[in-house]
């Protein structure tokens, strides 16, 4: 039994086997020994490649549809491709091993393709990319951990947004990862989902673990690898235990989020993709406080046309059936970087060209989105959030582009429905100037990691700070405090977005301050509800 | 030696899956078949997929394919029609 610790960013206990998620990118120059059976190894991959293609196609042509599926065809059209088999094959009787081969050659077609002056050309550098990750996963033996048989719990040095879009989520019980923090990417997702999770463990990533079981105690923050038979015993009872506990939280579904004072409190939930509505039905959330719109920009190699995001939105908002959801515009930048957006890199992401500031500066790009949200506004309740406020010239800009693209539709006839305008405040500079911005919006929702962030000047990406990282810190409590007043006296309503929102020791304060709504992971809807309506406040 | 000029219809012109298409369907002749776009000053191998799809070949754009080899008189009508019938 390997036992060992890390930072749970999810209670509960998971049992099954590990999946070893591991990057293809690290391929390094390796000299093999014998030409002949590197050939052979290179050939046996490009079998097992096609093979895994077709199934890709046949999966791919019933669930998405025929356009996706002719880029899978095309993929595998390259693996017969003779210049690029041929100039891995040299590469191999020169001496190379097979998947530094297929990295040099791969880089060289795709940069070839990617020079070329033509939109359509240009975007086949990815899938000789992609084809040739797929070549050095199998090649490396590093791709058991991308498809999985039987659900299991997935081990990581860290994911990034796009790998997690890849993911199949119901086939995940848990995640270990030996890098993030409690903000990383994995860890929200981690929430949402509702599955116990280990960050920052020091776990000893190797493929030899595959297959091997493992026990994550998210309440301990330990997990057991081929766990001994007392071990097992002791964790499936508290397994067991933490299962009665949510059991018990049931009696709260369904009911109103009221304190024995009878101060109401909105309980919202935030989520990152149309897929998590079940989750949201599931947690009994009286409405959607966030919707990050980043999933539906990220795992793809172009900007999503105004019918996607369109699609994406109005499953939400109906499936939502009349409730409140808030749509908040496109975050992207800092920690979340696309490939096609062209971004340059940045000393400093966290205070770069990010979020709002790109929407404002890239219209084309804001312009489709407003679109698309607008009209998902007719089908249900709609509200937009902007992120990344500091100043009221950006919110009266930002008010004059949504009423010409409301004019716009309404000229073409389009159908949408009165939209609430609001800001997130996660900015010193928004919350200490939200008795002026106020005037101008019809709601504050404070994002307090970007807020704690920048009160703090504390990376949240950096895990050699968390020893000074005070999420209670009084300047955060202060601020937080002067936003809902603020709010209040303009007579707007106020919620909390970030992390914080479902702090439990928190609650009461929360609900003193007079926020209107509270906005968090959908599995952490029915804790907060027993803590509301069994609050003296 | 054989050669013919067609003009491609195809309104994608010959994208990834046509490109595709032409080189299994001349992976079967035994004599070298070469696509240019004279206008363009642009060749390729067309039983080689990346370098035809590099070309790049658009609705509109001539293209004239040569045919060098022993069974040059057999195959060049068959590419010929091939041509009219998939681009």
């Amino acid at each position: 039994m390997i036992k060992g610790n890390g930072r749970p960013v999810y209670q509960g206990v998971a049992i099954g086997r590990i999946y070893v998620h591991t990057k293809a990118r690290d391929v390094v120059n390796r000299k093999c020994t014998d030409i002949v059976k590197e050939l052979e190894r290179f050939e046996g991959a490009r079998e097992s490649a096609r093979k895994e293609l077709e199934a890709l196609y046949d999966k791919t042509l019933n669930e998405i549809g025929e356009e996706q599926a002719g880029i899978i065809e095309v993929q595998s059209l390259f693996l017969d491709d003779l210049d690029y088999i041929e100039g891995i094959q040299d590469m191999i009787r020169q001496g190379s091993d097979a998947a530094f081969s297929v990295h040099e050659i791969g880089d060289a077609q795709a940069s070839a393709f990617a020079a070329l002056d033509d939109e359509y050309m240009k975007a086949r550098a990815t899938d000789i990319r992609d084809i040739s990750d797929r070549l050095v996963r199998i090649l490396t033996g590093a791709d058991q951990g991308f498809r999985m048989d039987e659900p299991g719990i997935i081990v990581a040095e860290d994911l990034t947004p796009s790998e997690t879009v890849a993911l199949d989520k119901d086939k995940i019980l848990a995640f270990v990862t030996r890098q993030g923090s409690s903000n990383s990417h994995t860890a929200i997702l981690a929430r949402v989902m509702n599955i116990p999770s280990l960050v920052l463990t020091d776990i000893d990533i190797d493929p030899s673990l595959n297959g091997r079981i493992i026990i994550v105690d998210g309440f301990a923050g330990n997990y057991y690898i081929d766990p001994d038979d007392a071990t097992m015993k002791a964790m499936q009872d508290k397994k067991r235990s933490a299962g009665e506990y949510k059991a018990s939280l049931e009696s709260y579904r369904g009911r109103e989020s009221v304190t024995r004072k009878g101060q109401k409190v909105s309980l919202f939930a935030n989520i990152g993709s149309p897929d998590d509505i079940r989750y949201v039905i599931d947690g009994d959330a009286e409405g959607i406080g966030l919707l990050r719109s980043e999933f539906l920009y990220l795992g793809r190699d172009d900007f999503p046309t105004e019918d996607e995001l369109f699609e994406a939105y109005r499953k939400v908002v109906e499936a939502m059936e009349g409730r409140k959801v808030v749509i908040r515009t496109l975050d992207i930048g800092a920690d979340k970087k696309v490939d096609y957006f062209r971004l340059e890199p940045e000393e400093n992401p966290a205070l770069g060209y990010r979020g709002i500031r790109i929407c404002l500066t890239q219209k084309d790009i804001f312009r489709t989105q407003l679109r698309a949200i607008y009209r998902a506004s007719a089908y249900g309740r709609v509200a937009i959030m902007f992120p990344m406020i500091i100043s009221l010239k950006e919110v009266e800009d930002i008010k004059t582009f949504c009423t010409e693209v409301v004019g716009e539709l309404e000229a073409e006839g389009v159908r949408t429905s009165p939209v609430e305008l609001g800001i997130m405040i996660e900015t010193p500079a928004a919350a200490l100037t939200s008795d002026i911005l106020a005037q101008h919006v019809d709601f504050f929702s404070v994002g307090t990691n970007d807020l704690t962030q920048y009160t703090l000047a504390i990376d949240r990406q950096n895990e050699k700070l968390d020893g000074f990282y005070d999420a209670h810190h009084p300047a955060l409590m202060r601020f937080l405090a002067m936003i809902a007043e603020n709010a209040h006296k303009a007579g707007i309503w106020a919620g909390i977005c970030g992390e914080l929102a479902g702090d439990l020791s928190l609650t009461d304060e929360f609900l003193k301050m007079g926020y209107d709504e509270l906005s968090v992971a959908p599995s952490r809807i029915l804790e907060l509800r027993k803590n509301v309506i069994e609050s003296e406040v | 030696m054989k050669t013919f000029e067609y003009t491609v219809k195809d309104e994608l012109g010959i994208h990834a899956r046509p490109a595709g298409i032409l080189v299994k369907r001349l992976s079967s002749v035994k004599s070298s078949v070469t696509i240019a776009v004279k206008a363009k000053d642009k060749s390729a191998d067309a039983k080689r997929l990346m370098a035809v799809m590099k070309m790049a070949v658009k609705q509109g754009d001539t293209v004239t394919v040569t045919i060098d080899g022993e069974d040059e008189d057999a195959v060049a009508p068959e590419i010929e029609q091939f041509f009219k019938d998939n681009f």
